[in-house]
């Protein structure tokens, strides 16, 4: 019973942050067709960004999330104004949109992840934040994963109502039906795109200051967590945010019960799973 | 007189790459050993991006699995060097890879756009993460030692290795293969409906590139001496011949070559002192090529 709750709680746990990161990356490719792989080094940077708020003036995790959050997406937002609607304008077709957004977002990763590594040096770091031992139904866990938990379903769940229940919302899954129409209907179809670009820098940063009150953190960090983002992604089916949300704590608690027998295949069931996935069903579990 | 300059326009351009050739040929000769050096490595990129080229330029379908390919002709170099001499090791490490890229292109068969170039970095992460696996629970080490191979002899091979490659990626353009191939690339029904084979054509294509991605990945290893899986399987092979070839420009056959010769002579003369500087520069390299560039250095040249 005990190892149960562990296994559960952990992959909740981790099938939280999956979740948050993954709806960042679906909102970004499943709208505006740019399939992010500089995602994961939003999270670095909302990491990193914490760990010095903390370290250096003392700043609360819990503080940094409503610091980092609007922050990145400001900076996601004028790097899709710019960037990426000069690249959509120009492109001939959708399809020449996504290849070439791809390789400007390797461009990204490089630029992020080495002026990171500029800034913070190469090394690990890491904090403790109220990492005492809370017991759960004669469990222990520490109290920052638990908080990360609470924050992670938090987070996703008011981001899927304002999905469901918001104006923008409805926009930007009007966008993500069929652009060309929902412009037609007066949505203003750059704006929405550069919104749900930030928003998807936004969750990132999310991830990023709760990773950081439970990892170790390193500039490289991103690129795994990208590949995360993108294999929920397909789990969830390309372009769905309910599937992404799902696809995220599926994969959590996979990965938690793999775990459990041996650490060291976590991500290797994590790629078989993607690879049988997309030979087998290319449009996700929940895909048509 | 037209006939005259029709022969040397002709060949002009190949009398120019025999004679470059022929420098390189005799460059240990009398240049400096750190000379030689800098240019294996050169040559490395040119390999790897020139045999991405030979698959991706035509079809479009962007491969990210070179890593798998590279990696595993290390590996191989690492396990069968005590045992075969230099020549076996590098043809197995070629072949193998080609079976390997076989046996992939004939899965992502349905695989289009976007799937495909997932599908790809995803074999090529999950072999990554297998190897890592399955040295430390079964191997007990992480690392492998490499029979070490003389830096002139490591030169020469990788030269002849990029001549083979270039002479491929040539006659592969000249031939009806290669018109198929852009054919795919332009509209891939209309290429099955003239009756053209796409299935068993993007396979052999694909092992075709894999092939010299091994064998290079082969010879590399004799030169590191030791190795890993994050070192053999490094994404950043996988990320770098698809940059190096848009930079280059995929229209023209020296567009890669191009490409790829800037990019590691510029890596190599800076990564040891500013690292991070040059991959930063790599970066913002990238993105200003991606918009202002749409067909790399070729267009620069290429009249309109």
């Amino acid at each position: 019973m005990v190892i149960f709750l562990d296994v559960v709680v952990g992959g909740l746990i981790m099938g939280g942050i999956y979740a948050l990161i993954a709806v960042g990356l679906s909102l970004q490719y499943g709208v505006g067709r740019v399939l992010n792989v500089s995602h994961g080094e939003f999270i670095m940077l909302g990491a990193f960004a914490t760990w010095s708020l903390y370290t250096f003036l003392g700043i609360s995790p819990l503080v940094s999330l409503v610091i980092c959050g609007p922050a990145l997406f400001i900076v996601g937002f004028l790097i899709h104004r710019t960037l990426f609607q000069y690249l959509r304008g120009k492109s001939e077709s959708i399809g020449a949109f996504a290849d070439s957004s791809l390789l400007a977002s390797f461009g990204l990763l490089f630029i992020i992840q080495n002026i990171a590594l500029i800034i913070w040096k190469a090394d690990i770091r890491g904090y403790s934040y109220l990492d005492s031992s809370v017991s759960l139904f004669g469990s222990l866990f520490s109290a920052n994963r638990l908080i990360a938990l609470l924050f992670a379903v938090g987070i996703s769940l008011a981001f899927y109502f304002f999905l469901t229940r918001s104006r923008l919302g409805k926009a930007i899954r009007a966008a993500a039906e069929d652009p060309a129409t929902a412009q037609v209907m007066g949505v203003n179809i750059h704006l929405v795109l550069a919104i749900c670009f930030g928003l998807g820098a936004l969750m990132a940063g999310f991830a990023g200051v709760l990773i950081s009150m439970m990892y170790e953190i390193q500039p490289a960090m991103g690129l795994e967590y990208t590949l995360i983002a993108i294999i929920v992604v397909v789990l969830g089916g390309l372009g769905s945010i309910t599937g992404s949300l799902i696809g995220g704590f599926v994969l959590g608690l996979i990965g938690s019960i793999v775990t459990y027998f041996d650490a060291g295949l976590s991500l290797i069931a994590y790629y078989v799973i993607f690879i049988i996935l997309l030979l087998i069903r290319p449009t996700g579990i929940l895909g048509n | 007189m037209d006939g005259v300059r029709v022969l040397s326009k002709r060949f002009f351009p190949l009398g120019l790459l025999c004679l470059f050739l022929l420098l390189l040929a005799t460059m240990p000769l009398y240049a400096q050993p750190y000379l030689v050096i800098l240019l294996t490595t050169v040559f490395m990129y040119v390999v790897l991006t020139l045999s991405w080229a030979i698959f991706s330029g035509p079809t479009r379908y962007i491969s990210l699995a070179s890593a798998a390919f590279f990696g595993v002709g290390v590996y191989l170099s690492a396990i069968l060097g005590q045992a075969l001499p230099l020549p076996l090791v590098i043809a197995f490490g070629g072949l193998v890879s080609f079976i390997l890229a076989l046996f992939i292109g004939l899965l992502t068969l349905r695989l289009r756009g976007m799937y495909f170039i997932i599908f790809t970095f995803g074999v090529s992460e999950l072999i990554r993460h297998f190897m890592l696996w399955w040295e430390t629970n079964f191997t007990g080490t992480v690392g492998r030692f490499v029979v070490a191979v003389d830096q002139t002899a490591v030169y020469y091979v990788m030269l002849v290795i990029f001549v083979m490659t270039l002479l491929t990626a040539h006659l592969m353009r000249r031939s009806k293969f290669g018109l198929a191939l852009r054919s795919i690339g332009e509209q891939e029904e209309a290429a099955l409906h003239i009756g053209i084979n796409v299935t068993h054509l993007k396979a052999i294509t694909f092992a075709i590139s894999a092939f010299f991605m091994g064998a290079a990945g082969a010879i590399m290893a004799t030169r590191w001496t030791y190795i890993d899986p994050s070192i053999a399987f490094n994404p950043l092979s996988s990320f770098m011949p698809v940059l190096m070839a848009i930079f280059g420009g995929t229209g023209r056959l020296y567009g890669p070559i191009l490409g790829a010769a800037i990019l590691a002579f510029l890596e190599e003369v800076l990564i040891t002192k500013f690292t991070y500087y040059y991959m930063l520069l790599f970066g913002i390299i990238l993105i200003v090529v991606i918009l202002f560039l749409p067909n790399g250095l070729v267009g620069l040249f290429k009249r309109r």
